[in-house]
């Protein structure tokens, strides 16, 4: 995106241009009338809600400029900040352009320019009444706060319940049965196993189930003794697969048994990563490809490479673009949130398993809701009620969460 | 005289890259290892023009903006992974990146994978004016979302009326929707693969104008 620092300059001369062009004897222009500036709520203080009464000339004006200075500063030092054409209202919020960011605090000065054929009007200045200031607690986020502190309740409930020693049953998923047997498979072909932790950041929660398999999947594989491979395309997510495949050894007693270079980085460049690990299967034909995390349009290349090599394959991604290509080409997937769960599964650790129950239960919630929508969707039509329409004011206002 | 070297250039490494549809060979190989090692050096660079330069050596070398210190210190504790006598140190960046990416994805994946799901949902079955397909999607996406729903809830097998009939429906819906995904992709794949073909033919070839 273009940013207003290159395009506001050029609007205004191309405004300026148009106008001196076209100046033919019309009458003279009405400046623009007051300024009111006040404070953006819910934000960290760096917005300013600039409104400008138009021009009572307004039919013949081509362009509003704003522009802006802090209080006390020169004749010099105005800044054009916003253009505003036909259309487009007399009223912006200033500082959303990192370009020309309010300072908190800051008491600026406004002043607008009106452009049409017959001339230039400039308004008087305004200094505003209101400084930015930022707020402690957004409003807006009600429900989400409210939200995140059920979904946190449930997740410590259930953790403590598992760390009282009560049983909590999790139904079996095939996809993450089978990693024990991939395992198996690849130690008794005496060939690798590769691991390919996705392909995005560390900020993904896909990638960061991933990497926490990745340590029960090493650790698996540091008892069995088998060669393990992990690409990586981020240089932070590798620095976590290194640490997390070290402490798995050691955690299994074989530290000495680690080599160094199993976790290795690739290259950032998607289609490089994928030559490269493409390259890797065909030459060291891996027993077990493992392609947990998130992935774009690579799935498909190297999962059907994989296929081609003749291994057996375990994918698992939230991304739902590529689910179907994972599905076609291996041998297990584990869809959306099986993934999350997978960890949770192959550890059997009370925390894991608390959050996997209170992830659950969060979910029941939301099919209550769902469930209610089918009810009473079905009496609105039975009753000629609008019970729906209270339904979805109750989900969606923020004070009602 | 350039612009027919890199086109040459360009059909050699599409050519070479295509190669591996028969099998791994030294050509694919070649092509394999030019493309990792000139993206590395290339995602070097620009690491630094777009990262570092910007946000670091600029604004504190040159603004002076000292608050930067900490920060740079945090991420220079990265390069102590070279030193296995302080190594452990690289950790603290680790952590500290980790607990930042935790803390801002939760909300944020609140809002718009649960949330603003939620909410896409509650919508009414019927309404004055709607025509049968408009009720038909009405049901299926709440029928749809809340089977789909089902087949994810660990909690209970996948048994009787409820938990076995709705992950069945669940599964079916997922799997649909996957097929129209999967069909779509391919058409862009597809759209990709006459691209690379029209290169060939026009630029390199001149077979077609």
């Amino acid at each position: 995106m273009l940013s207003l620092r290159a395009t506001v300059p050029a609007m205004v001369l191309f405004a300026m241009a148009g106008n001196v062009l076209a100046q033919q004897g019309a009458g003279v222009l009405a400046p623009p009338g007051e300024v009111t500036v006040s404070d953006v709520p819910n934000d960290g203080g760096d917005q300013l809600l600039v409104c400008f009464e138009p021009s009572p000339d307004d039919e013949r004006v081509n362009s509003y400029t704003v522009y802006r200075r802090m209080q006390g500063e020169g004749d010099d030092a105005w800044r054009p900040v916003r253009v505003l054409f036909p259309g487009q209202g007399t009223s912006f919020v200033d500082g959303r352009d990192p370009d020309y960011s309010v300072r908190p605090g800051q008491i600026y000065e406004y002043r607008v320019t009106a452009l049409s054929e017959s001339g230039e009007a400039t308004g008087p200045v305004y200094v505003a009444e209101e400084a930015a200031d930022g707020e402690w607690f957004n409003t807006n986020k009600v429900r989400i706060l409210i939200g995140c502190a059920v979904f946190l309740g449930l997740i410590f409930f259930f953790f403590s319940k598992a760390q009282s020693g009560d049983k909590l049953y999790l139904r079996p998923i095939p996809g993450i049965e089978a990693i024990d047997e991939a395992i198996g498979r690849a130690t008794e072909m005496g060939k690798p196993i590769l691991y390919i932790p996705g392909l995005s950041t560390i900020s993904d929660v896909a990638t960061i189930a991933s990497l926490t398999i990745l340590g029960r999947v090493a650790k698996k594989v540091a008892e069995y003794q088998t060669p393990i491979m992990v690409p990586n395309r981020n240089p932070i997510v590798y620095t976590v697969a290194e640490e997390s495949v070290k402490q798995a050894y050691l955690e299994a007693g074989r530290p000495d048994s680690y080599d160094p270079d199993s976790v290795f980085f690739l290259t950032q460049s998607q289609f490089a990563f994928v030559a490269g690990v493409n390259g890797i299967m065909a030459r060291e034909k891996p027993a077990t490809n493992f392609y947990l995390g998130m992935f774009w349009a690579e799935s498909l290349i190297l999962a059907e490479t994989g296929s081609l090599s003749g291994a057996i394959q375990i994918a698992g991604t939230d991304a739902v673009t590529q689910l179907p290509f994972f599905i076609t080409t291996c041998d297990y997937t584990l869809i959306g949130e099986e993934l999350y769960a997978a960890s949770a599964y192959l550890g059997r650790e009370p925390k894991q398993l608390g959050a996997i129950k209170g992830q659950d239960y969060f979910k029941a919630l939301v099919m209550l809701i769902i469930f209610g929508t089918l009810v009473l969707g079905i009496l609105d039509v039975l009753a000629n009620t609008d019970l729906v329409a209270w339904l979805d004011h109750l989900v969606t206002s923020p004070a009602a969460g | 005289m350039y612009e027919q070297i890199g086109i040459w250039l360009a059909a050699f490494f599409t050519l070479a890259i295509y190669s591996f549809l028969y099998k791994e060979n030294p050509v694919y190989r070649f092509a394999e290892h030019v493309v990792v090692g000139i993206s590395l050096g290339y995602f070097m660079v620009y690491t630094y023009n777009n990262v570092l330069e910007p946000r670091l050596v600029r604004p504190l070398f040159v603004e002076g903006q000292l608050g930067l210190i900490p920060i740079m210190l945090l991420g220079l504790l990265y390069i102590t992974r070279f030193f296995r006598s302080v190594s452990w140190l690289s950790r603290y960046p680790i952590a500290v990146v980790f607990g930042m990416a935790m803390g801002l994805s939760f909300p944020r994946t609140m809002l718009s994978m649960v949330l603003r799901q939620a909410e896409a949902t509650v919508i009414p079955i019927y309404r004055t004016g709607y025509a049968w397909h408009d009720v038909l999607g009405s049901v299926i996406i709440i029928v749809g979302t809340l089977t789909a729903l089902i087949y994810f809830f660990f909690s209970k097998p996948h048994k009787g009326w409820f938990f076995g009939t709705g992950s069945k429906i669940g599964i079916w819906i997922i799997m649909i929707a996957f097929g129209a995904t999967f069909g779509f992709t391919v058409m862009g794949r597809i759209s990709l693969l006459i691209g690379r073909v029209q290169f060939l033919l026009t630029d390199w070839l001149h077979l077609i104008e």
